[in-house]
């Protein structure tokens, strides 16, 4: 199988013919639309080693994220970046052999794959206590745009021999190499976690989110939204208790569901378009930008629905000290998370198609982006990028377009 | 001394700094011709000692129109001899960019110039009850600029991470003196990941002239638990089992059998003398955490076969505990005229087996070796005795240095684990890495750096370089010992 990836990377690397990666299929919303033909790395699975006792697990990049979770569960580990999946609960996990199956008719399951989930570099509620998807990056194997297999990093925690390429491809979309393998470092569960409630406007929660995080409670997540702050404590029961003690608040009973469905934005409120993620210092008051909002990560991430114009919220978002990205800016979910206005070729109509980049080069993005997703870059930052992407995809056949659209 | 540069250069440069910012008579040089790896050594012919930002990038733009090389210095702690000064190129050291610009208690951040030193951050947000958490064994000297250059590490890294775990933004200059403003104030930033790229990267892509930093809560209460074992394997099984019960200690250290003996002898911190290793685990946080931690520890190295476990009664003792340990190196250097401290990681499950063949190697190049490691994430520091006074000592000190250290890539693990590659390791680069790594690191130089005038020669060797020296990468299915079990 890798030989296969290699082998098609080299072929498209020769006849300068774009591709397009993909794994489950589940982040296809996510980035500037790109054109090519789909180069698929779902039939690329499997834990290579997990050693509970090392905190280290390495896999392919076409293993279910929800697979390795249910191994590190286990053990009592997890990924302590609480990665998003954005696909619908209960989770399908592929059947034996999926993936292998491209028959018209039969509509291709969504999953988070661990080779996405890096790529991406998406965190979930737990990344301002815990650290974010590339701070767990301990090393990856990739194929560069020109074909060529490389390793970077390892499977060591501590690990300072050459530029840190591992931590690179994270959050790159792809667009430097595709990902074949990761290493991961993993963390025990916390032993006890619960869930407190509070009724707070949106200024006094955003000073306390940041009050508590300077304190030492043992905090693993925080949210606003609508009037309510939502706290989560994880660690010793004991301290759990005594913490919560200190705090007050309403205990949540649907705690890991609340949770895990702001991770997944499995709620209304995440269905609105355009949906945009203000990432800024986490002490910034309230943006008074008029749209509901929801707050996450400690202050730090604000979303919102706004047709408001990609300069005004990037210019409010700079001034808070950070960036605004186009998180989701294609046609409202029917809540089915399928996020496709119009079927790709091939599409037996009918079918919930995953997404509009699983047909031969088919990427439809109804609401104009032509302001890009992302933040745009300073030119020095710009030219960075551009020297990076030559080196790594001489020729820009890896998701061109997907970061930023001139690369 | 300062012959070899181009008289209207070196003209220039003294109308872009203040006079005692500038050094070129060898007796004002000469304190800068060695990092803290002092068996390297070169006396600098110019030494710049900029006063703030726009003097950094003045002098760089100088030096890349007359394409000048610039080896960027901080507190000069660095064990890799990675700011060791290049023929022919300025020395730039940052030492007076030590500002602590702005501490946002609420918002957790420290903003400073990259010549403050890594304790004096701490110190200055303690009143806030914050700390930064990175705590190179150097802390008191070593400067934050140096930290991001070598990704520094120290005994809390297994909970709290590296310096790329605690940094959120970066001011840092090309050689072509182009301002990059990396990372920001939140979490993230849009693009590509150079803030992890330029963390680490031992002053080859750019020069840092600010760091933001992230501050921590000083957590409510630190407890150290001690334990001896009479076999080494035994107390390297107990760092997994402890691991493998839920408990990720704040600090694990392990010292063998000579690092005990001299440390103890050194500062007398009450420490076992009848056992072979010796186990430090930190465990800190919230109180109740840390009550239900310790017992749960206790328990692990009890089944673990521990002969002694004690847990410190008092504040007091806790820091007698940790005097030992932090005293290791000075302690081992009474030992002997000279020490060399390797920097290898692992992956922990490998410990007996690297530890028997260092004391087989150490017999075979008859030098003795300490052996102090940080059990918890995997980084060994074996510390070789030698005399650089007896003819060919240090040159045998150093061939042994690189047979731990292509044992550490052996069992899956790395050269260096904290402490850089710069000049010390550059060959082992070679057994590390293969060629295709070796030029996907120098095109990530070429993109900063196309005329390779930062810090050149360091951290990433020559492809032609490993072939002379003969390394050979250890690659997949070509190791040395196949029948090793592997991690």
């Amino acid at each position: 199988m890798l030989d296969t990836l290699i082998e098609r990377i080299r072929a498209a690397h020769e006849t300068h013919s774009p591709l397009i990666i993909q794994g489950g299929g589940s982040k296809t919303f996510y980035g500037n639309p790109d054109e090519g033909e789909v180069l698929g790395t779902r039939k690329f699975t499997g834990v290579v080693d997990y050693q509970p006792k090392e905190l280290v697990l390495t896999a392919r990049a076409g293993t279910p994220l929800a697979e390795i979770e249910a191994l590190l569960a286990e053990q009592n580990q997890m990924l302590a970046f609480e990665p998003p999946h954005f696909v619908p609960l209960p989770n399908p996990l592929p059947l034996a052999g999926e993936g292998a199956n491209d028959a018209l008719c039969a509509p291709r399951p969504i999953y988070a794959t661990l080779g996405g989930c890096i790529a991406a570099g998406l965190s979930g509620p737990r990344r301002p206590y815990a650290g974010a998807a590339r701070d767990f990056v301990l090393g990856v194997r990739i194929i560069d745009g020109t074909g060529q297999p490389l390793r970077f990093g390892g499977q060591v925690i501590k690990n300072v021999a050459g530029y840190d390429v591992s931590r690179l491809m994270v959050g790159a979309l792809g667009t430097l190499g595709l990902i074949t393998e990761v290493s991961l470092k993993i963390l025990p569960k916390p032993a006890a976690e619960i869930t407190l409630q509070f009724e707070l406007d949106e200024a006094s929660a955003i000073l306390k989110m940041n009050q508590w995080a300077g304190q030492p409670l043992p905090l693993s997540a925080t949210s606003w939204h609508a009037g309510l702050l939502t706290v989560r404590l994880s660690g010793a029961a004991s301290a759990v208790q005594v913490a919560q003690a200190k705090l007050g608040g309403e205990a949540l009973h649907d705690a890991s569901g609340f949770w895990q469905r702001l991770r997944d934005q499995a709620t209304p409120f995440f269905d609105k378009r355009p949906l945009w993620r203000l990432a800024v210092k986490p002490t910034t008051p309230p943006l008074n930008l008029g749209d509901a909002q929801w707050i996450e990560w400690g202050g730090a991430v604000r979303w919102l629905a706004s047709e408001r114009p990609a300069n005004t919220l990037r210019e409010v978002a700079k001034t808070a000290g950070g960036h605004a990205t186009l998180f989701r800016g294609d046609a409202p979910s029917d809540g089915t998370f399928s996020h496709s206005t119009k079927p790709a070729s091939g599409q037996v109509a009918g079918y919930p198609h995953p997404s509009p980049r699983t047909g031969e080069g088919a990427n439809v993005m109804p609401t104009a982006i032509n302001d890009g997703v992302f933040t745009p870059l300073a030119p020095a930052l710009a030219t960075l990028h551009r020297a990076l992407k030559q080196r790594f995809d001489p020729h820009g056949i890896l998701n061109h377009g997907r970061l930023y659209p001139d690369f | 001394m300062a012959a070899q540069f181009d008289p209207a250069f070196l003209k220039t440069l003294q109308t872009l700094l203040p006079a005692d910012s500038l050094l070129t008579a060898p007796e004002d040089t000469l304190p800068f011709e060695s990092d803290g790896l002092s068996a390297y050594r070169s006396t600098p012919d110019v030494v710049a000692l900029p006063e703030n930002e726009a003097q950094v990038a003045a002098v760089l733009q100088l030096c890349h129109r007359h394409k000048v090389a610039v080896v960027a210095r901080g507190a000069g702690t660095g064990l890799s001899a990675g700011a060791l000064p290049v023929d022919g190129a300025v020395l730039l050291v940052l030492a007076k960019l030590n500002r602590i610009k702005a501490i946002d208690p609420l918002a957790r951040t420290a903003v400073v110039e990259p010549g403050v030193r890594n304790l004096a951050i701490s110190e200055a947000a303690a009143p806030h009850h914050l700390y930064y958490a990175p705590d190179p064994s150097s802390q008191i000297a070593c400067s934050i600029g140096g930290n991001v250059a070598e990704n520094s590490g120290g005994v809390h890294c297994l909970k709290y991470g590296l310096t790329v775990h605690n940094i959120i933004n970066l001011r840092a200059w090309t050689i072509d003196g182009q301002l990059l403003e990396i990372g920001s104030e939140s979490l993230d930033a849009p693009g590509y990941d150079l803030l992890a790229l330029l963390t680490g990267s031992e002053g080859m892509l750019a020069v840092i002239t600010e760091v933001t930093v992230k501050l921590l809560p000083r957590p409510e209460r630190a407890q150290v638990v001690l334990a001896a074992f009479d076999d080494v394997a035994k107390a390297g099984a107990a760092v997994g089992n402890i691991i493998a019960a839920g408990v990720v200690p704040a600090g694990l250290e392990m010292m063998d059998k000579l690092a005990i003996h001299a440390a103890e002898a050194f500062v007398h911190a009450g420490y076992p003398l009848d056992c072979e290793a010796l186990l430090l685990c930190e465990i800190d946080g919230v109180n109740e955490e840390v009550s239900a931690d310790i017992y749960t520890v206790r328990d692990v190295l009890e089944a673990s076969g521990a002969t002694e476990i004690r847990t410190a009664e008092s504040e007091e003792q806790r820091l007698k505990f940790w005097a030992g340990r932090k005293a290791a190196f000075p302690a081992v250097g009474r030992l002997a005229p000279d020490y060399y401290c390797m920097d290898g990681t692992i992956p922990r499950a490998q410990l007996p087996h690297v530890l028997k063949r260092i004391s087989e190697l150490s017999a075979e190049y008859g030098l003795a070796v300490a052996n102090v490691f940080h059990a918890g994430d995997g980084n060994l520091h074996p510390l070789i005795l030698f005399d650089a006074n007896q003819p060919g000592e240090l040159a045998r000190a150093e061939a042994f240095g690189g047979k731990i250290l292509e044992l550490c890539v052996e069992v899956g693990g790395t050269i260096t684990g904290e402490h850089g590659v710069g000049l010390e390791k550059i060959r082992q680069m070679c057994t590390q890495f293969a060629a295709p790594e070796l030029t996907r690191f120098h095109d990530v130089k070429a993109a900063f750096d196309p005329d390779t005038l930062l810090n050149p020669g360091k951290a990433v060797p020559e492809l032609h370089r490993c072939a002379e020296w003969g390394a050979m990468h250890v690659h997949d299915g070509q190791l040395a010992h196949p029948e090793l079990p592997r991690f």
